[in-house]
This record gives C-alpha cells, structure tokens and sequence, in this order.
C-alpha cells in the first residue's frame, strides 16, 4: 500500500533521514521504533508531505507522493495525527471534527462520517459543543484521533498517541487502534510504549539516528536482543 | 418555542438591515450637501476596516498592506479616470490590488507574527517610494490630478461596494473557505495536516480582502481631484484600520463596523476642533480599549447580553 524506498530528508543542512525504506501493506500495523530524535515525526512528515525528501521516492496506492503538497497527500487517502495533538482550542469539540473532513471526497460524507466516529468515541458526542481546549489531555487525544478520521483515510499514521496520558487511557487508545485495524484502516504507528506497541503490532522497524537498523515481525523484534536491551530495559 | 424566538430575531435582523440599506440609498433625497459626504467617509474607513478583519482577524496575521492597496486603488483612478467610465476603473483599482496582494501575498505569507507586519507595511513605503521616483525620473512632474465625479456618485459607489464587502465578509465566515481560515488562525500547522492548502486559502483571501481595499481607494481617489505618492500611500491608512477593528472587536462582523462609524465621525469632529490633538485623542481612547476591553465593544456587548440572559434566567 505504502512503499518508502531509499528516503533522505534533511532540515536545511542537516541531514536527518538516511536512505530510509519501509513497506506497509493493506490492513496491516505497522510500529516504527526508536530513541528520541532517531528521526519517527521527521519520517512521518515527509510522508504527509510537510518535509521534502531531498532523493529517495514515496509511493501510495500505486501513485508516486514524494514532492507532493499535504493537501494533495490527504487527498488521497494519508491521515497524519500529529504529535501533541494540536487541535483548534477554540473551536468546538464538532467544528475540529468537521475540520478533519476537510477534504473534498470526505467533505461530501461528513455527517455519515461523523456519526462513525462518534460510535468509536461516544465521548466526544457528549462534549460536541465544548471548546476543544476545556477537553481533559485524554479527551484531547481521543478528538485528535477522531479528527483524523473524518476524512475517511486509507492509511492513518499515528505519532504518539499515548503521549502524557495515564495508563488506563493509554490501554483506550491501543484499543481504539485495533478497533481501526478491524474496520479496515491501515495504521502506522510511533510510540515510546515499545512493548505494548510490538504486541499489537503486526511488523515494526526500528530507526536510530535516521536509518532503519532492524525491521521485521513484531514477535521476532520481541525477541531480538538490541531491542530488548535499548528500549525494554531488559 | 426556542426555534420560533430564533426565527423572529432572524426576521428581525434581517428587516432592520433592510430598513437601514433603504435609509441609506435614499440619503441623497433628504439630505443634501455635508451628510452624503461625511457618509461617504465613514463608509470608507468601514470599507478599510472590514476588509482588514477579512484577512487578519480569523488568520492572526497582522497585516499593515492596507495603506499600499489603497494606494494602488488611488493610483488607479488616477491613471485611469479619464478615459474608462466610472465602475471600469473602479473595478480595476480592485482588481489591481488583488494582483499585487497576489504577488506579494505568495512570497511572504510564509512569515509569521510580526515579520509579517514589518514587510507588509515596507510594501506601503516601497510602491510609495517606487511611484515618486518614477514620477519624479520619468514624468518629471510629481503628483496628478484625477477625473471628477459628483458626490452622489461617489456616495453610492461607496455604498455598493460597502454592501458588496458585507455579503462577501458574510459568506466567507459560513463557508468551508472561512472554516479553513479560522483553522489556520488557530494551529497552522494543524490545519496543514488535516489537508487544507494553507499558502492557498491564505493568499486568496488576502487578494480579496485587496479587491475592496483597491476599490475604495479608487472611489474616494475621484473626491480627493489632487493625488501624490505621500496623499495616496499616507500609512495612517494601514494603522486606523486595525485600530477601528480592535476598538469594534473582530469576534463579530459587526464589530469593525461599529469601530469604523464611532471612530471616522470622532475624526471629524476633532479634526476640525482640535487639529493638532486628535491622533493624541485617538491614542489614548486605544491604550484603554486594549487595557479594558480587549475584545472591543463586541465584546463588551455579548458580556452585557449574557449577563441579562443570566438575570433573566435567574429570575425565572
């Protein structure tokens, strides 16, 4: 479905990304691992295409997205739910929804849409007319998620959903994404919850300092040394 | 019984509106002489001051352009009032402006905060300064002179455009257009990811905001008989607007309407009381409509409104 093959960004000089390639196919999870600036949002971003990758190609659908404007990108079917959320804090808990289906193809469906979303989080129905900004953090991340699928996405990427929220929310949000992959919806994952993210997760890549250093089943990963001794603490 | 009260309210909104509009199309058969003109003023500064919200109130971006596209309307007029008729070179003076919001607008809206502002409000100084050189070098005369048009005419130019700026302000805030410009005021980054052109719905709406801006210009231009490049780029024209706005309160349309009326009459009454004091005036009415009402008067209205719904309910 989605085929990265052979990646460089950089932000102005520095290069960030080094010949990065990963694959997603239909319906699958797939986790991408690692430290703190190892390079997780910069990949995603020029995914979406709010980075530029300097060589390299993205291909989506069949269709080559490298160099693509993020409008054009969410067009086609890519969901970028940004770290920290970011929400409109003074819209609506239904106005940022209705946002989320900002798209042309996912404009016209909206209110089917809506209601969709709204099965998935039925709190978010119960808080429809509040600023998003009086949300609690958990009730924020819920809206992000839900806004990124009003647009009836193909492939939903996912940057830390888990962030800054309490653990019983945490199981909620892994939850959700499993309920996603059950409808359809192809999800790419970051997270810092290394293990719980391996056990949902059907394959995984593993970045550090902008290169993939392992890739494979997420079970196989599980078992794989490095891994256990830099992100498991075992 | 809430969607009768709502519906009635609307009904009646709607025909006060229309009673005014006809109020203010017949004004040249009762009132004669200094009333069209002073009018025509006030429609002016309204022009300027809601065109300015168009853009900058729902994006955040502070623009001080509005001087340079009222300035290219003047120009317009001036260049082209003699030999197109009167509507020709009013629309042009618009559509001008929005060319030139287009160029300027597709090289800087990628600034933010004040940047923003410095390089909108250098564009005000480099057509300025770009107009007298070329005046100066080229035609070896500064300044000229602009067709006459009586001010019935004027009146009602400014009028039609000021009706014309509503319905477009009106429309742009229901629309999924107008969605997308709050979004973008809100978390532009935000917005981006959700997959709204942002350098595209930004750069649009400030060429439309221009359109108005340049129209106006064009139509006072033919009142003022007498044009240079330092009367027709004049930057009190980028700073008043943004001061009616946030003394009206951008929260609402109305809001740089009210700001613009209250503040254009207080300019003429002052200017012709005390001449030397009335930017000091103007100054200080400012610094105390930003410390105590920072929302402007729109602000101070919906407060004053929710407070006696809250005593209502209370006495229920």
């Amino acid at each position: 479905m989605l085929e990265v093959c052979n990646i460089d960004t950089f932000y102005g000089k520095i290069q960030a990304l080094w010949g990065v390639s990963l694959r997603i196919d239909e319906a699958e999870i797939v986790a991408l691992v690692g430290a703190n600036g190892a390079g997780k949002t910069t990949l995603l971003n020029t995914i979406s295409g709010l980075l530029c990758p300097a060589s390299g190609s993205a291909t989506f659908l069949d269709k080559r997205i490298d160099g693509l404007t993020p409008h054009y990108i969410a067009e086609l079917g890519i969901s970028h739910i940004p770290e920290g959320r970011r929400l409109f804090p003074v819209m609506s808990v239904r106005e940022n929804l209705e946002m989320g289906a900002y798209t042309y193809h996912a404009w016209k469906r909206k209110e089917e849409t809506l209601e969709e979303v709204y099965r998935v989080f039925p709190l978010l129905k119960e808080r429809e007319g509040q600023l998003a900004r009086t949300l609690s953090g958990g009730e924020q991340q819920m809206l992000a998620m839900g806004r990124g699928l009003m647009s009836r996405p193909r492939l939903c990427m996912f940057d830390e959903p888990s962030s800054g929220l309490a653990p019983r929310l945490v199981l909620e949000v892994f939850k959700v994404i499993k309920t996603l992959r059950e409808q359809g919806i192809t999800i790419l994952l970051i997270e810092q919850n290394v293990k719980r993210t391996l056990e949902i997760a059907d394959r995984a890549y593993v970045l550090e300092n902008g290169r993939i250093v392992s890739e494979g089943k997420s079970s196989e990963l599980l078992q794989n040394n490095h891994i256990k001794k830099a992100y498991l603490g075992l | 019984m809430d969607i009768i009260k709502f519906t009635s309210k609307k009904s009646f909104s709607i025909g006060f509106i229309g009673f005014v509009l006809v109020l203010l199309a017949a004004l040249p058969l009762y009132a004669k002489g200094y009333t069209p003109i002073l009018l025509t003023s006030i429609f002016m500064y309204v022009i300027l001051s809601v065109s300015w919200t168009l853009f900058s109130g729902p994006t955040g971006y502070m623009s001080l352009a509005t001087a340079a596209f009222f300035g290219v309307g003047i120009y317009t007029a001036a260049f082209l009032g003699k030999t197109l008729p009167l509507p020709v070179f009013i629309i042009s003076g618009g559509l001008i402006s929005s060319i030139v919001a287009l160029l300027v607008g597709a090289l800087t809206l990628r600034l933010r905060g004040i940047y923003f502002a410095i390089f909108t409000f250098g564009l005000v100084m480099l057509i300025s300064n770009l107009l007298l050189f070329w005046e100066l070098h080229a035609m070896e005369t500064r300044g000229r002179f602009v067709v006459i048009v009586d001010y019935n005419t004027i009146y009602y130019t400014m009028l039609i455009i000021f009706v014309a700026l509503m319905l477009t302000a009106y429309f742009i805030r229901r629309s999924k257009f107008g969605l997308a410009l709050q979004s973008i005021g809100e978390n532009e980054e935000a917005a981006a990811h959700i997959g709204i052109n942002v350098t595209l719905v930004k750069v649009v709406n400030f060429a439309v905001s221009a359109f108005f801006i340049g129209a106006a210009g064009a139509t006072i231009a033919t009142r003022w008989t007498y044009v240079d490049p330092y009367i027709a780029f004049n930057p009190l024209f980028s700073f008043l607007p943004v001061l009616m706005a946030i003394f009206g309160g951008m929260g609402q349309l109305y809001g740089p309407v009210i700001g613009a009326v209250i503040f254009a009459y207080l300019q003429e009454i002052l200017i012709t009381r005390f001449a030397e004091l009335y930017m000091l005036i103007f100054g200080v009415i400012l610094v105390f409509s930003i410390l105590y009402i920072p929302n402007g008067l729109v602000g101070l209205i919906q407060k004053w409104r929710k407070g006696g719904q809250a005593g209502e309910h209370a006495s229920n």
